[in-house]
């Protein structure tokens, strides 16, 4: 307890906020059970308990379970890229020179412009006729005018740009953290183990890395979660196309639930988010704890 | 190098090789917006032009159109409201709840903290669809008071978060003084703590605005008349007639709509970094 | 086992020359404490770096065992180094530090087995091989840093301030168990530090340094009793050493052979001076006292007597009293260069 205040004070200046989220975000996350165990559709007015039924049609239906299997296969690859890329970007930013806040101002573009932006920015780049990259890519005679790569027409292509515009978006932000993790390591330990007589590998490998672990956790739970809960990429790169190859399970939620009408089905297929975002959350919480006894 | 050493020649030449190459790749799309803002459109869909070369004098033309014929200043307009109203029902929320987790509440203050701090991990995609209903049951759909509502359900946690830490790196001594001055705590708060908070309140504004124009669920699922979106939705799917993109104006929107948020992020970052990491590390 | 020896070592840095190394040649003996003592900037440290090898050399010759090492990386030159900070790796166990060494060499396991065992046994930790070292006490994680880098057998330790981070209360044991350790296995140490108590404790030989350059190498007695000029006369010390200007020459004496008369510890010739006090500190085993000299050359110069409590009777504030100083305790120093010169007569 803390002395010169009333025993309400602490509670009362809470109360706010906590009410705040509670209303927005625990009440519609309990509906969301509610609906997906209903029958509920824009525009209805009652609702009736139908079980598992939702979860069972949307299991049984093909294009959820592709939906499924894009999202582990975005997310996992998309973070992989990140951060190999992260962590060779941390690197070469980690020493001063002259121009590096403009070269870093260069880099956190991809992130700090919205991601709707910096996706019609791509599907731009991406266009089936004017894209700037198969003009590049014809000029240097890699690939044959009249059959240029249709990045968001033809289904492997899209999952690859749509992992790649993930990739480009998140980047930063990785780079961003792990900067952070770089820049904390003590400089004598790298030159104790020089003195020790580790090489550059082994330094790498068995010293700093593993020092970097807790927040490479964290940049790289961090980036799980917003890449697999973003539908923004998918809906404007691809509207989930062609023919729902590209369906992510938030995109699938959305054109299921809100331009399907849905919201029973709509409302169980965001559901199965829930088990992922459980895992990383608790995943968070560990790693917290590990880092903060170092 | 990791030996402590200063680098050689040959590895600060491969270092700033790579990170021309990674500023290049991720700068790229920004650069071909800029391009694209003002090359004539018959240069633009003219395939046999070089695309990286003006072979037309560049025009202005897709900015008049962008600023003239579209939506685009009436989004921008509602998106500056919005960012406003949440930055303050923000603050005015998430102030006392960091104060008092931070100064008043104790081992279970703790854990409310982060508790408060995994509901910002909830994602809109999973929330959408309820709220979709609770928004039109509270009559706030098609409207950008839809979002004002909303949008502090998740600037709230992360307010509270960063302030908490903010809040508890200022000496206690200071309150301290101030109440045996004879202020209660809760004067206290308001006369000494806010001011110093300064720039911990000034990051909580500009991190509430930046989220307002990067969303993107909500309004695209709350707002369907295009004169009451917000720019992180409108340009993408309404600067479109038919069928067909105008992509000129399209492009001018986006660099508008990028260049002062990352200006305005890029002074703040390092700030941003503690609130994620520090946070979550104590 | 070997000798360090360095040639007209130099080290400028490109902004500002804090820390830089201006032309050093040391040599020093086999197995010898050899102790860096100097103030910050003086450039201790960087000279001590270099010659572990993590700081190059602008110019100069560093040689190790007689060879030539300027080009060998630091685990080419057979150094071993404690860190201010002991830079034990905070993600393996006490005994993944001390075999981390052996396995960068290569050795196999049952000998790496073997070596950490006896590291570990000659700085009592065996029982905290298992711990992190976030779990052991600041002497214990010196003890580690000690075991890790004597675990290779090198020919050269060098200790770079180890004692700055522990509690005041823990430094004097700590110091001990460095000294006793050093004896034992009477590798040649080099020991950087800025505290001359520790210097004069623990080291065979101590070089002053001060703005990059060696400005006495000695034996703690040379250096304390045989300054070679003002610096390290007043640098080691405390109460540093009494300077007063006598036209044209300075003399110095340090405050504990400014004694009442008839007690001045030295013997021999003495010269007599009036001592006004002016204030007095108690410091239970002794006192300091802080007034002003009289007579002849001496009149009005500020001066700093340390007696031994047990040590006849106080003086009063303002009371003005007898004292002299033995001559063999005078040193004089050239006014303009500051180093040691003959003596000047005063009369």
């Amino acid at each position: 307890m803390s002395p010169g205040s009333p025993r309400w004070l602490g509670p009362v200046m809470l109360l706010p906020a906590i009410v705040y989220v509670i209303g927005l975000v625990g009440v519609p996350f309990v509906l969301s059970f509610f609906y997906a165990l209903g029958d509920v559709k824009v525009g209805s007015v009652g609702w009736h308990f139908v079980g598992l039924a939702n979860f069972r049609s949307v299991l049984e239906n093909p294009t959820f379970r592709h939906a499924l299997s894009n999202s582990f296969v975005f997310t996992i690859s998309s973070q992989i890229l990140v951060l190999v890329g992260a962590n060779v970007l941390a690197l070469t930013l980690k020493d001063a020179f002259r121009g590096r806040r403009f070269l870093r101002f260069l880099i956190l573009l991809p992130w700090v412009a919205p991601v709707s932006i910096g996706s019609i920015g791509w599907k731009w780049i991406l266009d089936s006729l004017y894209s700037v990259i198969n003009w590049v890519l014809v000029r240097l005679h890699l690939v044959k005018p009249l059959d240029v790569p249709m990045w968001l027409g033809q289904p492997t292509l899209a999952m690859i740009s749509v992992i790649l515009v993930h990739t480009w978006h998140i980047m930063p932000f990785a780079t961003v953290i792990l900067l952070a993790g770089w820049t904390a390591i003590p400089k004598d330990i790298p030159e104790a183990a020089a003195v020790d007589g580790a090489g550059y590998f082994r330094t790498l490998f068995q010293i700093t890395l593993p020092m970097l672990l807790p927040i490479v956790n964290v940049a790289l739970l961090f980036g799980i979660i917003f890449t697999f809960t973003d539908m923004t990429v998918v809906y404007i790169l691809t509207r989930g196309g062609p023919y729902d190859t590209t369906q992510v399970l938030p995109s699938l939620a959305f054109f299921t639930g809100i331009l399907g009408s849905d919201l029973a089905e709509g409302a169980a297929i965001s559901l199965f988010l829930v088990p992922l975002l459980a895992a990383v959350a608790w995943l968070m919480l560990r790693t917290a704890r590990r880092a903060e006894v170092t | 190098m990791s030996d402590g050493r200063p680098a050689g020649a040959l590895e600060r030449v491969l270092k700033r090789g790579i990170l021309l190459a990674f500023s290049v790749a991720l700068a790229f799309p920004f650069y071909w917006m800029a391009i694209t803002s003002f090359k004539r459109t018959t240069d633009l869909y003219n395939l046999k032009n070089n695309p990286f070369l003006f072979s037309e004098p560049p025009t202005l033309e897709h900015l008049r159109l962008l600023l003239r014929e579209t939506l685009f200043l009436r989004w921008f307009a509602n998106t500056c409201f919005a960012g406003l109203l949440v930055a303050v029902i923000t603050l005015a929320l998430a102030m006392p709840a960091a104060y008092a987790l931070a100064r008043l509440t104790g081992r279970w203050g703790e854990q409310l903290g982060i508790a408060i701090f995994l509901t910002y991990l909830v994602p809109p995609t999973l929330l959408f669809i309820p709220l979709s209903r609770i928004v039109a049951n509270l009559g706030l759909q098609d409207s950008i008071w839809a979002i004002v509502v909303v949008y502090p359900s998740f600037t709230i946690p992360f307010a509270t978060w960063l302030l908490m830490g903010f809040f508890k790196a200022i000496p206690p001594e200071l309150e301290d003084a101030a109440m045996v001055d004879g202020l209660t705590r809760f004067q206290a708060f308001v006369r000494m703590v806010v001011p110093i908070s300064f720039s911990g309140i000034v990051t909580v504004v500009i991190f509430a605005f930046t989220l307002v124009t990067q969303e993107f669920v909500y309004a695209l699922t709350f707002i369907s008349s295009a004169a009451h979106q917000t720019v992180g939705v409108g340009v993408p799917i309404y600067l479109v007639r038919g069928d067909v993109y105008y992509w000129g104006s399209l492009m001018a929107a986006c660099l508008i709509a990028s260049l002062p948020i990352g200006i305005l992020y890029n002074l703040f970052l390092d700030r941003f970094i503690a609130g994620f990491t520090v946070g979550s590390v104590k | 086992m070997a000798v360090v020896e360095t040639r007209g070592l130099t080290k400028v840095f490109a902004r500002g020359q804090v820390g830089a190394v201006l032309g050093v040649d040391l040599l020093s003996r086999e197995g010898e404490f050899l102790v860096l003592l100097g103030p910050s900037g003086s450039g201790k440290t960087t000279l001590l770096r270099m010659i572990a090898g993590l700081e190059e050399p602008t110019s100069g010759e560093i040689r190790i065992g007689g060879a030539v090492v300027n080009a060998l990386s630091p685990r080419e030159r057979r150094i071993a180094m404690v860190f201010q900070s002991y830079a034990l790796y905070p993600h393996l166990t006490v005994l993944g530090n001390i075999v981390f060494p052996l396995k960068a060499q290569g050795m196999p396991a049952s000998e790496r087995e073997k070596k950490a065992q006896w590291a570990s046994g000659l700085l009592g930790i065996g029982h905290l091989l298992g711990r992190k070292p976030r779990e052991l006490s600041g002497g214990e994680r010196q003890r580690v840093a000690l075991a890790r880098a004597i675990v290779r057998e090198p020919s050269v330790f060098l200790l770079d301030e180890p004692l700055s981070n522990l509690d005041a209360k823990l430094r004097a044991s700590a110091r001990e168990e460095i000294e006793q350790f050093q004896k034992k296995i009477g590798t040649t140490t080099i020991y950087v530090t800025h505290d001359q108590i520790e210097a004069m404790a623990m080291g065979d030989r101590i070089a002053v340094m001060n703005h990059g350059k060696v400005r006495q190498i000695g034996t703690p007695s040379e250096v304390y009793d045989d300054p070679a000029d003002t610096f390290v006369a007043t640098f080691l010390g405390s109460p540093p050493m009494n300077l007063v200007e006598i036209d044209g020459a300075v003399v110095g004496f340090r405050p504990e052979h400014l004694r009442p008369a008839g007690s001045a510890p030295s013997g021999g010739p003495s010269m007599s001076l009036r001592f006004r006090l002016g204030h007095e500190e108690y410091l239970g085993s002794e006192r300091i006292l802080y007034g002003t000299l009289g007579g002849g050359r001496f009149e009005g110069q500020k001066a700093v007597a340390r007696l031994p409590s047990t040590h006849g009777r106080r003086l009063a504030p303002d009371e003005v009293a007898e004292f002299e100083i033995s001559m063999r305790d005078l040193k004089f120093f050239d006014r303009a260069s500051g180093t040691r010169s003959s003596p000047v007569p005063l009369s």
